[in-house]
């Protein structure tokens, strides 16, 4: 014991850091902070060190080329003893460190912790969850499959619209003019060597000014901030109600943080790792591209939003969204901190949170999108077809052939980027499903050139078969009279 | 009496340190933005197209459209597959063709033709287009893109290189077919 004590004092000496690491173990916080709301921040620095373990372990392997990056992927998901397993980790882990940051950012903003004096650790914070997001995107183009490669491409198209720049800024991204090996070298440079470092240069500032300026008290209602009077008032506190950090409140941080290395590692057991889908040869175009989940909110905000809308939109939405985030310890830098007093804090983040789980939960069954093999793939259901005439059989045919089901469902199968037509003789006149189909309208495609006169009849035929039982098609009221005069 | 304001002889060469620095700075800076930006330099004045052979036309049915493929024209030793790049060939009759990019002019995702219904459909986000090319419905605000081509000694040529996009730069691919 003596020994080991010596050999401490002789490197402390040296190194002279045991008494300031003291003082930051031991520096007193409010009682009521070691709370399990205040987890998140030391969970999400835990999974960024497990990120950057498991990454070196996986650059062991990996191969950032174009030609190999998706062989090496194979290697380690099936070569390599437990390969799949630090790819799984890799993984999960990213999932759970986006969860994590944007958790940690909601209980910050609706704890008023942005508020004085800690208005930076809260822009550092931003830039935290920006990089964060910048390693999600990244990681994603690195598992260089089929997914990775037009998700990509979709990358290129966005940034391609940013006036005047557009173009350079697309060979800037790409490398060169098309998605190709200097695409991936430049991905892996970015998620490698320059993100990681700034994030863990951020992550420094973040948690020095977390221990500089003490964490954030536990809102009451009623105890506004003020830049004049909160520092005493927060100094007292902690003399008055303090304990210090180290062990009074960090056990909580170790449960937690223990706990969801375990879930990350418990999800990587069970569900393995994320692909990579197809290989990344641009000429199998037999593929439906699709971001990872922490990016479906947009790919469903990218289909929904009218075309007009759109390129505005991806230029300005991100920079308001980053201003008002970054301006926001400015604006209210003051006053009440407890979300009991903050309606429109609570409401918004209501409002974000609802708005992001309902795009990325259309997103994850894309009713946008036409269903690629449902005319070859889904039979029309027999209920369809009895007692149907030959013309209307032949229309169920041209239906058929003709690919409508690929956007449009019958008995609950086929696409639905366009009405389900179960129904559709009880909502259009004869007329009008003539029109509809000829001239297309409303986003159906004009189908007039390729269909002849007899198609379009049958077609007509067995569309107006389309109604539930006991309930009449519609008609023109006029039409009996005008076909009589 | 020191004076605050007095060039001191270590004031000086601290000075002259810093701006010997700064200049060594700028001096690196050079060459290394050069380095960054020559994906963007080297675009410039079309430098990344050239004209590439989609073979000869007899294999491209009058009336049909059919699936093609060609090699990048700039290929970097690890492109691997990626520099392989398909595209859409409709011979509309005899030398008149149409030759679409595969990418959606919305995001970029590969269309796919089905020939029953004479639609481009793209998997992403629904865009859909006739067989010339034009936008029928869904989110781009335009048709497909077009090569330009030409056909000699039988052979079809496309003027290719670069990954169109929806902003500007798709300019450089004209929308009309060049030679009429």
């Amino acid at each position: 014991m003596r020994l080991i004590s010596r050999i401490g004092e002789w490197f402390d000496q040296r190194l002279q850091l045991a008494s300031p690491i003291r003082e930051a173990a031991e520096h007193p916080v409010p009682r009521n902070t070691a709370s399990w709301w205040y987890v998140f921040g030391s969970a999400a620095l835990i999974v960024f060190c497990l990120q950057l373990v498991t990454g070196i372990l996986l650059a062991l392997t990996y191969v950032p080329s174009a030609g190999e990056a998706w062989s090496s992927l194979q290697a380690l998901n099936h070569d390599i003893t437990l390969g799949w397993f630090i790819r799984a980790l890799h993984g999960w882990g990213s999932n759970f460190m986006v969860a994590l940051v944007l958790i940690h950012m909601m209980q910050v903003f609706l704890f008023g912790a942005y508020k004085f004096p800690r208005e930076l650790t809260w822009i550092v914070g931003i830039f935290l969850l920006l990089m964060t997001l910048g390693m999600a995107f990244s990681g994603q183009v690195l598992r260089f499959d089929q997914d990775a490669y037009w998700g990509l491409g979709i990358g290129a198209s966005i940034a391609s619209r940013v006036p005047i720049a557009g173009p350079a800024v697309v060979k800037l991204m790409l490398g060169g003019p098309i998605i190709a090996g200097a695409t991936l070298s430049r991905f892996f440079a970015m998620h490698v060597f320059v993100i990681p470092a700034i994030l863990i240069g951020c992550v420094g500032l973040h948690v020095l000014m977390v221990l500089k300026l003490g964490i954030n008290e536990w809102p009451m209602p009623g105890r506004i901030v003020k830049r004049a009077t909160y520092l005493k008032e927060y100094h007292e506190l902690t003399k008055k109600d303090g304990a210090p950090f180290v062990p009074y409140a960090v056990w909580k941080d170790m449960f937690f943080a223990a706990f969801i290395l375990l879930a990350v590692a418990a999800c990587a057991l069970w569900f393995g790792p994320f692909g990579p889908t197809g290989r990344p040869d641009p000429t199998i175009i037999q593929t439906v591209p699709k971001p990872d989940y922490f990016f479906l909110w947009l790919y469903a905000l990218l289909s929904l939003l009218p075309p007009s809308l759109e390129t505005p939109f991806l230029l300005i939405g991100p920079v308001v969204v980053i201003l008002g985030l970054l301006l926001l310890p400015f604006l209210s830098g003051e006053g009440e901190k407890s979300w009991k007093r903050r309606p429109i804090a609570v409401l918004t983040v209501m409002l974000i949170a609802v708005t992001l789980g309902t795009f990325t939960h259309l997103a994850t069954y894309a009713p946008w999108s036409p269903k690629m093999n449902a005319w070859s793939g889904a039979p029309v259901p027999v209920q369809f077809l009895h007692s149907t005439t030959a013309l209307e059989r032949q229309g169920a045919l041209v239906f058929q052939v003709k690919q409508c089901r690929n956007c449009h469902s019958l008995g609950e199968s086929g696409g639905q980027r366009g009405p389900t037509l179960d129904a559709v003789a009880v909502q259009l006149t004869q007329d009008q499903l003539i029109r509809q189909v000829i001239q297309g309208g409303g986003n159906m495609p004009a189908y007039g050139k390729n269909l002849s006169p007899a198609e379009t009849t049958a077609l007509i035929a067995f569309l107006e078969t389309l109604h539930p039982a006991g309930q009449a098609p519609a008609r023109d009221a006029s039409r009996h009279f005008a076909l009589e005069q | 009496m020191p004076n605050d304001n007095a060039l001191t002889r270590r004031g000086l060469l601290m000075k002259l340190g810093v701006f010997f620095n700064g200049c060594v700075a700028a001096a690196f800076a050079l060459p290394i933005m050069d380095y960054l930006l020559s994906s963007i330099t080297r675009g410039r004045n079309n430098g990344y197209l050239d004209w590439v052979s989609l073979g000869p036309v007899t294999q491209f049915p009058e009336g049909e459209t059919r699936l093609a493929t060609f090699r990048n024209p700039l290929v970097m030793p690890t492109d691997g597959k990626t520099a392989d790049t398909p595209c859409w060939v409709r011979r509309v009759e005899g030398d008149k063709f149409q030759v679409f990019a595969i990418n959606c002019a919305h995001l970029g995702c590969p269309v796919r033709w089905f020939p029953q219904s004479g639609l481009f459909m793209c998997p992403c986000h629904g865009g859909a287009y006739y067989r010339d090319g034009s936008r029928a419905s869904g989110p781009p605000e335009r048709g497909l893109f077009e090569y330009p081509y030409k056909v000699e000694n039988g052979l079809i040529t496309i003027q290719a290189g670069e990954m169109p996009t929806p902003g500007p730069s798709a300019a450089l691919l004209r929308k009309e077919p060049p030679c009429a």
